[in-house]
């Protein structure tokens, strides 16, 4: 039963090393291959541009001095060229962006939002993507009862209204920015859910997974080493989707008031721009900064989430 | 024709499991969670009640008994009548069900509008799109699309409201009609809609790219079948292949999926309601929001929950009308 000898019989530890390098180089091609051809996506480059910027901006708000965001900051001279009476200032050489009724710079309010917005963006997108990839691995992957089961409670919560829903449960738990988080992430997953389970579907019946199983791995080592793997790009790009909505679904709830009234995001300050009449009095510098912010950060992770959908989704690449 | 009954049956029987779903939610939303329900419903109601005065209001809601099953029973029994108690801070003991349906009219007329108008426009617009793949028209519709979708409804309200009505001043600045004068007839409606047209437009405007999107990947799906190649190759004209064979089959998911989105409408409408202080449903769950009036707003919330399954059962009937699979076999 003597094949040939491996060529060195090397310690283990090598061996390891160059299938570990192997895989390195692999997923470097792979990343360099995906790259070149999200690079080829005009709208997918807008949308990472305009990311980038954003993310670069609510960085530099942990370096933007807080105390011109408090109200008792607000002097006379810190109001300059206008007065007291005048407020809200409309942009000036010194508000380049215009001051809201309270006289503080509507420009620094929309830094500090935008670190805000951004983080409950990306963390109720997380929890979303941890409990809609969960429900949606486990009701594809075993099937049957819990199939039904799970994907029973899932239809469910996709006709319960999302905005209503939200509404209730902010107005039971409160307001602060940790329950905001969790009310988006904990009603957004059941779309999420469905996707991760078509894909789960169409990956289990793959034969290697058939194989992996009958040399005896078990459910869990299958899951992790193949299904995830293979549902991972997919819940990926739907993240990013995700996050867009997770954005917007901030600004209503705040909008409407259930924001935590003691941080300033770009929902927030569209509230307080509108509560204080800013339409009437056409303050419009008030409302359109916050505004315009909402629609870029959310329109540009649309673009790149399209333009990440279109390499990934083998069904529109063929075509 | 069996089929299509026991598709029906199926959905039906399906749709009242999710109404007892829905019902049970509703209950346990506003009993398993943190307080007192008599301290909630009474909160802001400015008064304290003496600990009869308590005891009473406890009897009277039930709140008395075991939460599982005495409140339960009663709670059911109570809602299959349509009694969903009375509002507390809004409209101080006015039945829930009667402010929900004085006010609803207005919300149907503003939304029914737009929503069949963005429909219209987003799909068609996404069979051309989808048909187009790639070229200007589609490049065009697909960004217009992605930036509507990108503006929350609210935004778009106020910004319209900016231009139209405090630049412009071609349209009033909100509510649902003149209170000046009394007008009658033809003119009433006129003011009616004068008032109506903001609002209308900015629901409009802001579901056409939900739509646009759902037709257009749905009609690429259905592009990429055999059968449209089949279709192509037997010589069919391209027009004839798309209307007949593509856009046809293209519609049946997109229906399921409009309807699903009627909870974003609704969604939509609370907000916009808001903002050209439109005297709807949406508006007056926004004051039982901020009043916290927790009888009103479990109410308005069980009506919308009810009205998207509703929404979803009739795209499923639906479905079973114009899907051939269901109909013939």
């Amino acid at each position: 039963m003597k094949v040939d000898d491996p060529p060195t019989v090397e310690s283990p530890a090598l061996e390891i090393r160059s299938a570990r390098r192997i895989k390195w180089t692999r997923r470097r091609t792979a990343a360099k291959r995906f790259w070149r051809e999200y690079r080829r996506s005009t709208l997918g480059m807008v949308g990472l541009v305009i990311l980038v910027l954003f993310i670069a901006l609510a960085f530099s708000s942990i370096f933007v001095d807080k105390s011109a965001l408090s109200k008792t900051a607000v002097t006379e001279e810190s109001i300059a060229p206008c007065t007291f009476v005048t407020l809200p200032c409309a942009p000036n050489s010194t508000h380049l962006l215009g001051t809201d009724a309270d006289g503080r710079s509507v420009l620094a309010l929309v830094i500090e939002g935008s670190r805000v917005s951004l983080l409950v963006g990306f963390a109720a997108a997380a929890i979303t993507m941890v409990i809609g990839a969960m429900v949606g691995i486990l009701a594809g992957y075993r099937g049957r009862v819990s199939d039904t089961v799970l994907m029973r409670t899932t239809d469910f919560f996709l006709v319960i209204p999302w905005l209503p829903l939200a509404i209730v449960l902010a107005a039971i738990l409160g307001q602060n920015i940790f329950v905001l988080i969790a009310i988006i992430g904990f009603t957004s997953w059941p779309s999420t859910a469905r996707l991760v389970r078509a894909q789960t579907l169409s990956v289990k019946e793959h034969s290697y997974v058939e194989r992996s199983r009958a040399l005896g791995a078990t459910n869990s080592q299958v899951i992790s080493r193949h299904i995830l793997p293979n549902v991972m790009p997919v819940i990926f790009a739907n993240t990013i989707l995700t996050v867009a909505i997770a954005i917007l679904s901030e600004s209503a709830l705040s909008f409407l008031g259930l924001g935590d009234p003691r941080r300033v995001t770009w929902g927030t300050m569209i509230d307080a721009a509108f509560d204080a009449g800013a339409i009437s009095i056409g303050a419009w510098w008030w409302l359109l900064a916050p505004s315009l912010c909402i629609v870029l950060v959310v329109l540009a992770f649309m673009l790149c989430g399209y333009a990440l959908d279109e390499i990934i989704n083998p069904r529109i690449r063929e075509r | 024709m069996a089929s299509q009954q026991r598709y029906l049956t199926g959905k039906l029987f399906q749709a009242l499991i999710t109404l007892l779903f829905i019902l049970t939610f509703n209950f346990f939303l506003f009993r398993v969670l943190p307080g007192d329900p008599i301290r909630l419903l009474t909160k802001g109601a400015g008064q304290r009640l003496t600990p009869v005065e308590q005891q009473a209001l406890r009897e009277e809601l039930g709140v008395d008994k075991p939460i599982f099953p005495g409140q339960y029973v009663q709670y059911m029994g109570q809602t299959l009548r349509l009694d969903l108690g009375v509002s507390s801070i809004v409209a101080p003991g006015e039945s829930v069900t009667s402010l929900f349906f004085e006010k609803f009219p207005k919300t149907l007329f503003l939304v029914g509008l737009s929503t069949a108008a963005s429909i219209m426009i987003g799909v068609v617009l996404g069979i051309y799109g989808g048909w187009k793949r790639g070229q200007a028209v589609d490049l065009g519709s697909m960004t217009g699309s992605l930036v509507l979708y990108s503006i929350p409804e609210f935004v778009l309200g106020i910004m319209l409201l900016l231009l139209f009505s405090n630049a412009l001043g071609l349209f009033p600045s909100g509510g649902f009609e003149s209170a000046v004068g009394d007008r009658a007839g033809l003119d009433r409606w006129i003011d009616i809609l004068h008032h109506a047209f903001l609002p209308w437009l900015t629901l409009t405007l802001a579901f056409i790219g939900e739509f646009f999107l759902v037709m257009r990947s749905s009609l690429l799906d259905v592009l990429g079948e055999e059968y449209i190649s089949l279709a192509r190759a037997k010589g069919l004209r391209e027009k004839y292949v798309l209307r007949r064979h593509a856009v046809r089959n293209a519609l049946l998911p997109t229906v399921t999926l409009i309807a699903l989105s009627f909870g974003f409408v609704l969604g939509g409408a609370i907000t916009v309601e808001l903002v050209f202080s439109y005297p709807g449903v949406g508006l007056m769950s926004f004051e039982a929001l901020e009043a916290r009036d927790f009888a009103l707003l479990q109410g308005t919330f069980l009506f919308f929950s009810i009205g998207v399954l509703l929404a979803n059962l009739t795209a499923d009937l639906l479905y079973a009308y114009i899907d051939p699979r269901v109909r013939t076999s």
